[in-house]
């Protein structure tokens, strides 16, 4: 860990302090402006073209009839859906990288994107179902993987590298079923699936948003009280413990929030690949801050996805390209950039 | 998959435990013997089952009678199964040593993906349609990517952490290209799901006569390998002290690695489970020496791949499931069976 630089602590009336950190809280406040401009520069992309300006206007409320429509109804809920989504990875990825130790953990050893993806076949080539239902037969089958590897690796407690073991067998059978039923659908059907396997975030509406908004709401508290016996847990079970944290209660409230984030938003946009891998080790160098960088891994995720759909409709034309093509792609060479850069600098 | 463990202490001098010394050879025995009667399930079971005596006349005597041409035809998937199945056991083994992982398996260091998104191209841009067509290209593309990961990993100062995060990084961008032209291309899409689940169904005696001279070549030098990889096992700097060539050991084992599971994939598809969990289970028995965990391997491995081939062929009659579709599904709970069994199985 990196000596930390440039946090001070603030004396606040009453005994209480805080420490503020000015560099992750700017980085914090940067990636908003970066998540909600690309928010609006999305709204303004498609078909239909609409300036900046003319957003702000309508979203404020003072545009035009048609603009109204557009705006509110067909993209802003896309919109809202995205940073939702890209928030809820980037701080569930957060979380479980900093609870497992490992830079490349992620919700998904716990089965939860084959599993969704699952779900969702089942109900896109079996059921023939429409979007609500693929999104309900996602939540389910990703819930119920994860339920299923916690289960199975449980002998007296969970020790960590059972899970994994365990996740590793449970993702091979799931895998394999999806791939069965990719065989068994017909082409349309399998080129449904596949969209949705990638992770797309086209024609979602207000019907996405509201259930999303209301877990994050819950969640979001919750997990930031947590947050700080995380940083603590970061030093070790014993360290932590003698610091007065109850170790297996904030592991326990954080691993189930993580789940449920990264389980609600491959249900709403599908499997969206390597936001949660990326968002908070972007994080993490912007802020220059040791810990889980929960906050600011949550605004990350939000700004990547939003951005990366953004761009997947200006390079490739609207409706052309999901948003887990490019997110994929970019994950994949910001690692690259990593194992480039860090050997360079000796780190790995 | 990531999960790095520390390197064991151990030594490859101080000789076995006495059970083991009688049960390492008795197992093997047993494991060959195993290996035949599955073989042979594999000539008689299908379709059309067959009879032990008109399997062997099919064999040794054939006339062209209707047995002996089915013996003819399960002849080259059998002998394909055995031929990857070896391949993706031996490639695995020495990929957990030289990642010092015990979860590491081909698709890790992205050789599958290197094989599905030439492939792709293949079927999108160039058009070909036929499935001995895809061998090269699969092969190209897995040979491609293996080498890349190699220098991106480092080349001679690769570590396991690189390499894993080299085959983790292109493997992202490849699976991404990959959805792109599958999303775009409807025909390349109808074509790639059959070929992604991996299948011996299309074993013909070219397509193995293509891939042969790799996977011999790359068995060999696995085994050539067994001992420096057991030094290298040890940490690099035990290693070094031991007098072994890190650089060369780990140059040759990737090579090895990826010439095997490059032409396993190029004949039958990316069968992802076995190269992973057949090195992994046996070395909860044989203990971490390869020269054991290599010969097991290449003997256990075909005989999952082979039995999965052979019940697929049985459940879903008339039509048949393929072989990576079964080998996933019955050596998921096994492998978790082992898990929950054993203390965890360090490398």
């Amino acid at each position: 860990m990196r000596t930390h630089r440039g946090s001070r602590p603030v004396r606040l009336p009453g005994g209480l302090s805080l420490r503020l950190e000015p560099r992750a809280l700017i980085v914090v406040v940067l990636l908003l402006a970066a998540a909600l401009a690309a928010g609006v520069a999305l709204i303004g992309t498609g078909d239909a073209r609409i300036p900046a300006a003319d957003v702000l206007k309508t979203l404020a409320g003072n545009g035009d009839a048609y603009q109204g429509f557009v705006v509110r109804e067909l993209r802003l809920p896309r919109v809202l859906v995205g940073l939702l989504v890209g928030a809820s990875l980037g701080l569930g990825g957060a979380l479980f990288q900093s609870v497992s130790r490992n830079p490349l953990g992620s919700p998904d050893v716990l089965g939860l994107s084959q599993g969704a993806t699952a779900g969702a076949l089942v109900v896109i080539v079996l059921m023939s179902g429409g979007a609500a239902e693929v999104t309900l037969g996602a939540l389910i089958g990703g819930l119920a993987t994860g339920l299923a590897v916690y289960l199975l690796a449980w002998k007296q407690g969970v020790h960590g590298y059972r899970l994994v073991l365990v996740g590793i067998g449970v993702c091979a059978v799931v895998t394999a079923v999806n791939g069965y039923l990719l065989t068994k659908a017909d082409l349309v059907d399998a080129a449904r699936a596949v969209v949705w396997m990638t992770g797309s975030l086209d024609g979602r509406d207000w019907d996405q948003v509201w259930p999303l908004l209301g877990l994050f709401a819950v969640l979001l508290p919750l997990v930031l009280a947590h947050g700080r016996g995380l940083r603590m847990l970061e030093m070790g079970d014993d360290t932590a413990g003698a610091l007065g944290v109850p170790v297996q209660r904030v592991r326990l409230v954080l691993m189930v929030g993580a789940v449920l984030l990264t389980a609600a938003a491959t249900a709403a946009a599908g499997p969206v690949g390597f936001v949660a891998l990326t968002a908070p080790q972007l994080a993490r160098r912007l802020t220059r801050s040791p810990g889980p960088n929960l906050v600011a891994s949550l605004c990350m995720g939000a700004a990547l996805l939003v951005t990366a759909d953004w761009a997947a409709q200006r390079l490739f034309g609207a409706g052309r390209l999901p948003v887990g093509v490019l997110t994929g792609v970019l994950g994949g060479g910001y690692l690259l950039w990593l194992l480039v850069t860090e050997r360079r600098a000796g780190r790995i | 998959m990531l999960v790095d463990s520390p390197p064991e202490p151990r030594a490859a001098s101080v000789p076995a435990p006495p059970t083991r010394r009688v049960a390492r050879p008795l197992g093997l025995s047993l494991s060959v013997a195993l290996l035949v009667l599955v073989a042979l399930a594999s000539l008689a079971v299908g379709a059309k089952a067959l009879s032990p005596d008109q399997v062997w006349h099919g064999l040794f005597h054939g006339s062209g009678t209707y047995g002996d041409v089915v013996v003819d035809e399960r002849l080259a998937r059998t002998l394909l199964g055995l031929l990857a199945g070896a391949a993706l056991g031996l490639s695995g083994a020495v990929l957990q040593a030289l990642t010092r992982n015990p979860l590491a398996d081909p698709g890790l260091l992205g050789i599958n993906a290197g094989a599905s998104a030439a492939v792709v191209t293949a079927i999108s841009f160039f058009g070909v349609t036929s499935l001995r067509g895809y061998v090269w290209f699969a092969f190209l593309g897995a040979a491609a990517v293996g080498a890349l990961v190699w220098f991106l990993g480092g080349s001679r100062g690769a570590t396991p952490v690189r390499l894993a995060l080299a085959g983790t990084a292109i493997s992202a961008a490849l699976y991404g290209y990959l959805q792109a032209v599958m999303i775009m291309d409807d025909a390349a899409l109808g074509r790639m799901r059959f070929w992604t689940v991996g299948s011996l169904a299309s074993a013909s005696g070219p397509t193995i006569v293509q891939v042969l001279p790799f996977l011999a070549a790359g068995g060999l030098l696995a085994f050539a390998l067994a001992r420096p990889l057991n030094a290298v096992a040890m940490g690099d700097d035990t290693a070094r002290a031991l007098g072994a060539h890190l650089g060369r050991t780990r140059a040759l084992a990737m090579l090895a690695a990826t010439v095997l599971c490059g032409a396993a994939t190029a004949a039958c598809g990316p069968v992802v489970f076995v190269g992973l969990m057949v090195p992994h289970a046996v070395r909860s028995f044989t203990g971490p020496d390869l020269r054991w965990i290599l010969p097991y391997a290449a003997v256990l491995a075909p005989v999952l791949l082979l039995g999965a081939d052979v019940v697929g062929r049985v459940v879903a009659r008339p039509a048949e499931l393929q072989v990576g579709i079964v080998t996933a599904v019955i050596g998921g709970p096994v492998f978790i069976f082992l898990v929950r069994r054993r203390r965890t199985a360090q490398l």
